[in-house]
Formats: structure tokens, C-alpha cells, sequence
């Protein structure tokens, strides 16, 4: 299928970027999007022209390092899918497609496509961890958790931090992402002994990082490769509030 | 209050603003249904339950409560969206992203705006009016706020303006309800399932019930 392209071409975060048009006319519909730049890569290179950078790793869907607004949508118009689980068959023949990179203050452009999350890490860091001092492996089943508690923190773990809801945001919120790692430990008897100093801190620091509020518009839940809950959002704010009246 | 940096918190006033505010709504609506009475008999007692609401110490109490709350619901709105742009950055040159969400749910600010300009010239009209200006008294002896209301819904263009406005709210309010809760902290699965049901139905209520109003005055005097 012939492709026509426009992508974001910008050579780091203080200069103006623009988009520019490129055409791939071999492009099978059993490519991963990411195949597709390649290909487009390729073609660059041998052209004497600098390639799109991107940022990608496992190719898989599980790593969250791929990520690009494809058509203006975060991973592109498939659902519940990353943008290197997206295959060129989702679009037709003759389609123009344009791609930009993720864009929120808290993201400063690397280069072209290629964002800079790690905002994303520093409120990881903050509090998004249990305490135990380590040594001998613990005995697995000296601390029950039933099956639903522990499905329903996992749900909460899928998330791969790719950082979709915060581009899906019209306010560049990071609740999603922050709310599901609160959610993924305090559901859990190890994670939620540290529950209310976790909250507040983690809370924090997405603030510092020049993150948005929520406003519940619910489409970061829609865009994520993961299907994250908003529910978790709720159950962040509970727990903050919660945190912060009982002063604990 | 001001000085609060923390945008959770700052949304947690927000939603208790606005769940107050929406509290009002009811009682305000339950007190204006008395407009559609019977004119001699809707003149009399609409005139004798203002004056009533009027003298009451409670009342007014509620009523300066009621201000503070637009005044800090309309300052934290401006806060966040101030917040909130600092935090997008440059936008996006081409944008999909509407279709996750409703538009009225990506819009509160700009309905807001619509519900705040509404207020000014509600407050000015009406309440303004009733408080400071010189009225005509009924048989009763009670300031006429009713002939003030009908003949003021004698306009057209007050009418559409009045029907502007309540749509306004009314998708306001569809988001808001239930969003108020989120905010606040309510992740139960079921509880949700009932809050959005509850709250999209009181956002119709309320607006069916404020339109009703001045369509009813409107046509009521035409004919
Ligand atoms: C009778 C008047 C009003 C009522 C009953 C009302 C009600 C509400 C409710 C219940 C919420 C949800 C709070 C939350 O999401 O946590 C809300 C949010 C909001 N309101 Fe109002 N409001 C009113 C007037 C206004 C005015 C005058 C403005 C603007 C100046 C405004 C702007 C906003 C904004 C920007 C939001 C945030 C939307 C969001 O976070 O999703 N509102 N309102
Ligand atoms: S490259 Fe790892 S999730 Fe896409």
C-alpha cells in the first residue's frame, strides 16, 4: 500500500517543529507501525538525511517505551493497543497519516518523536515502592491475599508508564498513571502499611513535575494500551483525602 | 484558601462547591414551581415566600454561604485552568483526541462561563431589584416580586437567554455531579454505577424543571 506521512521533525525541546511530509510506497499491512518508520528510516539514511527518531524497545507491548499520537490519537486509532502492537492494516491504501509526539510540559521533545518521561520516574521514586529490608526470600504464603485482591492489584500493575493518558489529557494529567501504582500497593497487604505517606508523597511530586488536575473526562481509561481504570484516580483521591484528614 | 498549590485539594472545594451549589438548585426550583399556580393565586403566595425567605436569618445565612461558594468554585475554576495551561504546553497540531470523551465534559469552563454571566444579570434583575429597588406591594402588603418575574418573561429574548443558560447548566451539572464524587473519592465500582445514574438523572430533572419555568410564563402571557 502507498502511504503518505507527516511527521513531526524537531531537533530538540527549545527549537520549532514542524510537520514534514514523507511517501512509502511498499508499505505491507502486516507491518507494525514501527516496521513502517523503519522502512522510512532506511530510506532516510540512504538518502543522506537524518532518521525520525523514536523511542521504542520491546516491540512487544509490555515495555511502555514506544508511544506517539498517530492521527492525533495517543498509539493511534486501535484500542487498548501500543504504537508497536499497531499494524499497518488498520489504515488503507492512499491514507495520509500524520504523527506527532506525546506533548505536555512535563514531556520536553528530545528529538522529532522521541519525548523525555522522566517525570514519570521521579514520582515512581517518590513513594512508588514497599519498604522491607531485604534478605532470605519470605515464606510465599506467610501473608494471605486472595485471588481477587491480588487480580485486582494487578489490573492496577499493568500499567507500562507510557505515558498515553498523559497525552490523552486535554489538562496533561498524570493522575492515571499515578493513581494506578497507589492503587496497585495499597490493595496489597505489603503496599498498604505505607498507603497514607505514599499518597501524599507521590501526589506531590506529580505536582511538582508541572503535571495537570483531573477533571474525569475519562479518556485517558479509553486511550491506555492497558485499559487502567479510572477508578484508580478515585481511589487516589480517597486515599489522599483520607491521608491528609486523619493527619496520618 | 488562596494559597492552596495542591490541585487535588483545590478540586476537592471545587466539588463541594459544586455539589452545594447543586443542592440549591433544588430547593430554588421547588420554590419557583409556585409560578405556575393560577395567576391571582401564584402572585400572592410567590409574593408572601419571598418575603418569608427574605426575613429569615437561616436563609440568609445559607445565602452568604451560597455566594461564597460561587465566589470559590468560579476562583478555583480559573486557578486550575491557569493550572492547567501552563501544564499542556504547546498543543498538538492535529488533534483526535475528542473522540474519549463528551464534549460538555472537556468544556465545564466555558459552560461555567455561561452560567456566571447568567448569574450577573439573574442576580441583577431579580434579586438586585427586590432588595434594593422600589417595588409595587400586592393585596397582601408583600413586595410584588411575581409581576416583576412574569413581566420580565414577557420578552422573547429573556426567555431564550433563560433557556441558554439552563442548558448551560444542565450539561454542567451532567458531568459535574458525578465528577464531584470521583474527586472526592468515591471508587466503589457499584457506588459509581449508582452515582452516574443518579446524577445524569438530576442534571435532566433539574434542567427540565427550570426550563419548564419561563416557557410556561412566556406562553402562558401569549395566550
Ligand atoms: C449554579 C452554578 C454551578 C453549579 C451548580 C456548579 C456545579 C459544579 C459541579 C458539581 C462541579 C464538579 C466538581 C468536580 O468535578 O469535582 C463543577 C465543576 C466545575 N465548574 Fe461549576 N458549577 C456552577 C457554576 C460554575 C461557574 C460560574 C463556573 C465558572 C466560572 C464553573 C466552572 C466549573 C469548572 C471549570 C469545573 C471543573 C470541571 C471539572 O473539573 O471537570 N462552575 N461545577
Ligand atoms: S516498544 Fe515496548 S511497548 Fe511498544
Amino acid at each position: 500500500m502507498k502511504i503518505t506521512l507527516k511527521i513531526w521533525r524537531q531537533r530538540d525541546c527549545q527549537s520549532k517543529g514542524e510537520f514534514k511530509e514523507y511517501h512509502l510506497d511498499k508499505v505491507s499491512k502486516d507491518m507494525s507501525f514501527l516496521e513502517m518508520l523503519d522502512t522510512l528510516n532506511i530510506k532516510l539514511i540512504k538518502q543522506g538525511d537524518l532518521p525520525v527518531e523514536f523511542d521504542h524497545d520491546c516491540r512487544e507491548g509490555i515495555c511502555g517505551q514506544c508511544g506517539v499520537m498517530i492521527n492525533g490519537i495517543a498509539h493511534g486509532p486501535l484500542k487498548n493497543t501500543t504504537t508497536c502492537q499497531l499494524h499497518m492494516r488498520s489504515f488503507n491504501d492512499g491514507d495520509t497519516i500524520y504523527v506527532e509526539p506525546f506533548k505536555a510540559s512535563a514531556f520536553p521533545i528530545v528529538r522529532d518523536l522521541k519525548v523525555n518521561r522522566s517525570a514519570l520516574d521521579h514520582i515512581i521514586t517518590s513513594g512508588g515502592y514497599v519498604s522491607v529490608d531485604t534478605g532470605q526470600a519470605p515464606e510465599a504464603n506467610s501473608i494471605p491475599v486472595t485471588f481477587e485482591q491480588a487480580e485486582a492489584a494487578f489490573d492496577a500493575a499493568a500499567c507500562i508508564g507510557c505515558g498515553a493518558c498523559v497525552a490523552s489529557c486535554k489538562n496533561s494529567s498524570a493522575a492515571l498513571f499515578t493513581s494506578a501504582k497507589i492503587s496497585h500497593l495499597a490493595q496489597l497487604p505489603q503496599g498498604d502499611k505505607e498507603t497514607s505517606t505514599r499518597v501524599v508523597s507521590m501526589v506531590n511530586q506529580m505536582e511538582e513535575e508541572g503535571f495537570g488536575h483531573c477533571t474525569n473526562t475519562e479518556a485517558c481509561e479509553v486511550e491506555c494500551p492497558e485499559g487502567i481504570s479510572v477508578l484508580n484516580i478515585a481511589r487516589m483521591n480517597y486515599e489522599y483525602n483520607r491521608s491528609r484528614l486523619m493527619k496520618k | 484558601m488562596i494559597f492552596i498549590k495542591n490541585s487535588v485539594t483545590r478540586k476537592n472545594l471545587m466539588a463541594i462547591t459544586g455539589l452545594f451549589l447543586s443542592f440549591f438548585l433544588i430547593i430554588h426550583l421547588l420554590g419557583n414551581l409556585q409560578l405556575l399556580l393560577p395567576a391571582a393565586e401564584a402572585q400572592l403566595q410567590y409574593n408572601s415566600y419571598s418575603h418569608l425567605l427574605g426575613g429569615n436569618i437561616v436563609i440568609k445565612l445559607v445565602s452568604y454561604v451560597l455566594y461564597l461558594c460561587i465566589l470559590l468554585h468560579s476562583i478555583d475554576a480559573i486557578y486550575l485552568s491557569f493550572k492547567k495551561r501552563r501544564a499542556n504546553g504547546t498543543s498538538y497540531s492535529y488533534d483526535r483526541r475528542g473522540r474519549a470523551s463528551s464534549w460538555y465534559s472537556r468544556n465545564m469552563m466555558a459552560l461555567g462561563i455561561i452560567i456566571f454571566v447568567f448569574l450577573v444579570i439573574h442576580f441583577k434583575d431579580f434579586w438586585y431589584h427586590y432588595k434594593f429597588g422600589e417595588l409595587p406591594v400586592d393585596t397582601n402588603g408583600n413586595k410584588d416580586l411575581y409581576t416583576i418575574v412574569v413581566v420580565a418573561f414577557e420578552q422573547l429574548w429573556y426567555v431564550v437567554l433563560y433557556i441558554v443558560a439552563i442548558l448551560a447548566l444542565g450539561y454542567h451539572l451532567l458531568h459535574g455531579v458525578f465528577s464531584a464524587h470521583r474527586t472526592m473519592g468515591i471508587y466503589h465500582p457499584m457506588y459509581n454505577r449508582i452515582i452516574n445514574i443518579v446524577g445524569k438523572s438530576f442534571a435532566v430533572i433539574i434542567t427540565i424543571g427550570y426550563i419548564i419555568i419561563p416557557l410556561f410564563l412566556y406562553f402562558n402571557l401569549q395566550s
